[in-house]
Formats: C-alpha cells, sequence, structure tokens
C-alpha cells in the first residue's frame, strides 16, 4: 500500500468539508461545495485552487540554457528574466514526456512547474541529461502554489493587470509570493507560489478576500470548456506534438530531442488529430469512449456553462475539421458529435 | 438546494441504495439520499424506454454526475410503465428531492414476492452504518 501525499493544506480542506480523493499519489480535494458551483464561481467571480501536488524543478548554471534548449521544445531564448513560457519535454518521437511551465528567475536560473505525477520523469530525464555547469534540483517539497483565478481574481487580490507568462515577486497579507500570470482556466488571474510553510497563512488571505475554494473537479472542467489538453489524459509518449495539436509550442529550428522527428510529422501531415467536440445528442463522452471510424475520447464531461457534453479525442486527420459529424460509442449507444473550433466555451463579451 | 439526509420509514431499500414504494402491483423507484451524495449533482439520467423489462439487482438506467456514472440497480422486476421526465429533463431533481419529485421510473411488478427480500429501514440504516 502506497501512502497518498498530503500538501501543506491537508487540514484546511477537510476543515471545509472537501471530498479528498486520491490523484497523482497525493490526497487532494475534488470539490467542496460541489464541481459546478465551484466551476460558476471561477467564471462568474474567482476561486482558489491548491495546486500544491505540483512539481517544481529549480536548473542553475552557467550552461543551463544549453541544457533546456536542446531538451525543451519552445524556444529558450524568447525568455527574460521576469517571462514563463509554455513548453513540451519530449522523447525521441516527439512524444511528450510531460507539458512545463518555464520561468526565467534570472540569467542562469530557471524554474519549471510540472505535473504530479511526472516530476520524477521530468527530473530524471534532466537530471540525465544534466551538462557540466547545470545544476538540476527537485524542489517541490519547499513550494506551495495557490492558483486563483477569475474575473474578479485580480480585483479581490488587489493584484494590477499584468501580460500573461509573466512572472514577479511580491507580497500578499504578510506572506512573500511568486506572482505568475498563468493558469488553467482560461480566466484571468494569477497562480501564488510560495514557502510550504507559508501555505496556510496565505490560503487563509485568499480566503477572506472573499475568494470561492475549488477542488480539482472544477479545475479539469474549467480547462475542458477551453480546451487545454491534460497529460496523461490527451498528451503524453504515445502522441507526438503535432497530433496533439502542440506544433505553436515547438520551435523546430532549436534541435530539441525529437524536433526532426517532428518536422517530419508536421510536413508529412498528422495521420490523427487530436480536437475538441461537443455533443449534439444528450449525453456525456468519457475517456476511453471509441468515436466510430478509428478515434478514441480521452477527456469528457458535461460543460457547466454549455450545459450539454464536451470532449477531446483523436480522429482521423480527415475527420478533423471543425462541423465535422463524429459517433462516440457512449456504453454500447451511439451518440453524435460535432467537430469544434477551440475553445468549445468563450465568454459573451 | 441538497435535500438534507433522510431515510423514509414507508420505503423498502436495496442495498445498492435504491428505495421502492410499492402501491398494489406497482412500484415506484428511485436512489437513496446516501446515493445521490456519493455522486454528486447529477447531470444526465439516461431512463429505460417504456414497456422495457427490468430484472431485480440488473441495471435498468443510469445516472452521471460531472465527474462519474452509475447504474441504476433494480430492486424489483416488473414491466417499466412511466419514467420521470422532469428527473430527464433536470437529473439535478434528484438530489434535490430523492424520495418525492426526484423518483426514477413506475413499474408493474411481475414478481411481487420479490418485495419480501427488500430491507426495511432499520436494516438499511444497519447497511449505513457498515459502510
Amino acid at each position: 500500500v502506497q501512502t497518498l501525499r498530503q500538501t501543506p493544506l491537508h487540514d484546511r480542506h477537510v476543515a471545509l468539508g472537501a471530498r479528498m480523493v486520491p490523484f497523482a499519489g497525493w490526497e487532494m480535494p475534488v470539490q467542496y461545495e460541489g464541481v459546478i458551483q465551484e466551476h460558476k464561481a471561477v467564471r462568474t467571480d474567482a476561486g482558489v485552487f491548491d495546486v500544491s501536488h505540483m512539481g517544481e524543478i529549480e536548473v542553475e548554471g552557467p550552461t543551463v540554457r544549453d541544457l533546456l534548449q536542446s531538451m525543451l521544445s519552445n524556444d529558450i531564448d524568447k525568455l527574460e528574466p521576469g517571462d514563463a513560457q509554455y513548453t513540451l519535454l519530449t522523447n525521441e518521437q516527439g512524444g511528450i514526456i510531460d507539458d512545463l511551465i518555464v520561468y526565467r528567475l534570472d540569467g542562469h536560473r530557471f524554474l519549471i512547474v510540472a505535473n504530479a505525477s511526472n516530476v520524477e520523469a521530468v527530473y530524471g530525464w534532466l537530471k540525465e541529461h544534466e551538462l557540466r555547469g547545470s545544476d538540476v534540483r527537485d524542489v517541490s517539497g519547499d513550494y506551495a502554489l495557490l492558483a486563483v483565478q477569475g474575473p474578479h481574481a485580480l480585483e479581490k487580490l488587489e493584484l494590477p493587470p499584468a501580460k500573461a507568462f509573466t512572472w514577479a515577486m511580491g507580497e500578499l497579507d504578510g506572506v512573500e509570493v511568486m506572482i505568475n500570470r498563468t493558469g488553467y482556466t482560461g480566466e484571468e488571474g494569477v497562480e501564488l507560489g510560495c514557502m510550504s510553510d507559508d501555505a496556510p497563512a496565505l490560503w487563509d488571505a485568499v480566503l477572506a478576500r472573499g475568494v470561492t475554494p475549488a477542488g480539482l473537479g472544477a479545475r479539469d472542467t474549467l480547462r475542458l470548456e477551453v480546451c487545454y489538453p491534460l497529460h496523461g489524459n490527451d498528451i503524453g509518449p504515445r502522441w507526438d506534438a503535432i497530433s496533439s495539436g502542440l506544433g505553436w509550442a515547438c520551435a523546430l529550428g532549436t534541435g530539441f530531442t525529437g524536433a526532426e522527428r517532428l518536422r517530419e510529422i508536421k510536413e508529412r501531415g498528422p495521420e490523427r488529430k487530436l480536437v475538441p467536440f461537443r455533443m449534439t445528442e444528450k449525453a456525456i463522452p468519457r475517456q476511453g469512449m471509441t468515436i466510430e471510424g478509428g478515434g478514441e475520447v480521452t477527456s469528457g464531461s458535461l460543460s457547466p456553462m454549455l450545459d450539454v457534453g464536451i470532449g477531446l479525442g483523436y480522429v482521423p486527420a480527415a475527420a478533423s475539421t471543425p462541423g465535422t459529424e463524429l459517433v462516440i460509442d457512449v456504453r454500447g449507444k451511439p451518440r453524435r458529435a460535432e467537430v469544434s473550433k477551440k475553445p468549445l466555451y468563450k465568454k459573451e463579451s | 438546494v441538497a435535500a438534507t439526509e433522510s431515510y423514509p420509514a414507508d420505503l423498502l431499500y436495496h442495498p445498492e441504495h435504491d428505495w421502492a414504494r410499492i402501491d398494489g402491483d406497482e412500484a415506484v423507484l428511485g436512489i437513496t439520499w446516501y446515493a445521490q451524495d456519493a455522486l454528486g449533482e447529477l447531470v444526465h439520467y439516461e431512463p429505460p424506454d417504456i414497456g422495457a423489462t427490468v430484472s431485480k439487482d440488473s441495471s435498468y438506467g443510469e445516472v452521471e454526475s460531472v465527474k462519474a456514472v452509475s447504474d441504476l440497480i433494480s430492486p424489483l422486476s416488473g414491466e417499466v410503465l412511466e419514467v420521470n421526465q422532469g428527473v430527464v429533463d433536470a437529473p439535478e431533481t434528484v438530489n434535490d428531492d430523492p424520495y418525492g419529485d426526484g423518483w426514477l421510473i413506475r413499474i408493474r411488478m411481475t414478481s411481487p414476492e420479490e418485495v419480501e427480500q427488500l430491507l426495511e429501514l432499520e436494516a438499511y440504516k444497519n447497511l449505513l452504518a457498515e459502510a
């Protein structure tokens, strides 16, 4: 029996009556009051997620730029200190070991935020390829991470707007925080990094400012509505980054691991593509369901905002155009869906 | 608004957290407060067809929350006379009122003697206490 790890906010979640579930080796809150309610709080007001289970890897040294440029798919040279970037760690086939956010801390120091279930794989891969003059350290235990997201998130935290994919050090109600202009909901907001010991004080301060606690259930439906892929569901080592629709995060000219293979796939055109879809019949698609004609659902749920079944899945390239009808096997019953444009949900302006 | 926990004494219960309200040779079926609480807010009800046959201890339909799918287990055998369209249109009705407006199907029993095998309130509560 493997013991589940707990974040520094475990007692806070239990005190709020959260339903705790195992997730990627951690005991995490899936919901407090209800997934739909929390989802709507983030879309219309502001919600806070404990994402301290995510991993942090610090890479430092005079050769760190060379290490990261050869390992990560996006162009690391585009980052100045204070910038952040979405990037992929890829294998020789162009498959995705993990999707990451890399923050440039200073000239020779970067912080990489990895998915909880992949921290060891990412750390191991970078450590194995470590160059003389670059030091790779797993510092996941040192930090907690709170995502505060929603149209009123900044106002409630009294933070000024800032460019997406930037970060700055700051302070919130006495707690020193790294303020990252990143997120996984499609809403405005920040991800706040702090020392693990400070996490309960930061959590209390955010709640005191009228932000609704939200669990991993809402985090999943929010990201699905805006078509952000989830590693382990929609992207992973068995699919290449081009087929997964992440070519925009691949600077093929930098020569990172798998870049040659990805260039071939890009030129030839992928056989299957990851597409968003919505049900045109009443049914909820689920991960693992078959799409007629050689496809597979990789994520599915009811959209709390649209009130229809939505999902992501791989379909043959010929069936990947928005508007194409799909038929999904919903536990033996054929149910119709339609390939959509990204995002599935967009705020009315 | 989610209902508060309750288990009416006039119902009979099945260990899979379903209830039956017997009326002559007919029965109305639904799921208990415990079942709806474990699932969370329901967002989809896949009912059987009217006229379909349901068998004791077998699935007659499905309910889904955002995160989970659950089979509906029939406490009794019979023929489906009516499906609650209100729950098809608004599945959260089951969370709001699991024993009233949140009923799921009405059947004509084909083996009324099966009623004897269902749990009375105290027996069902004992089962919940062990869960």
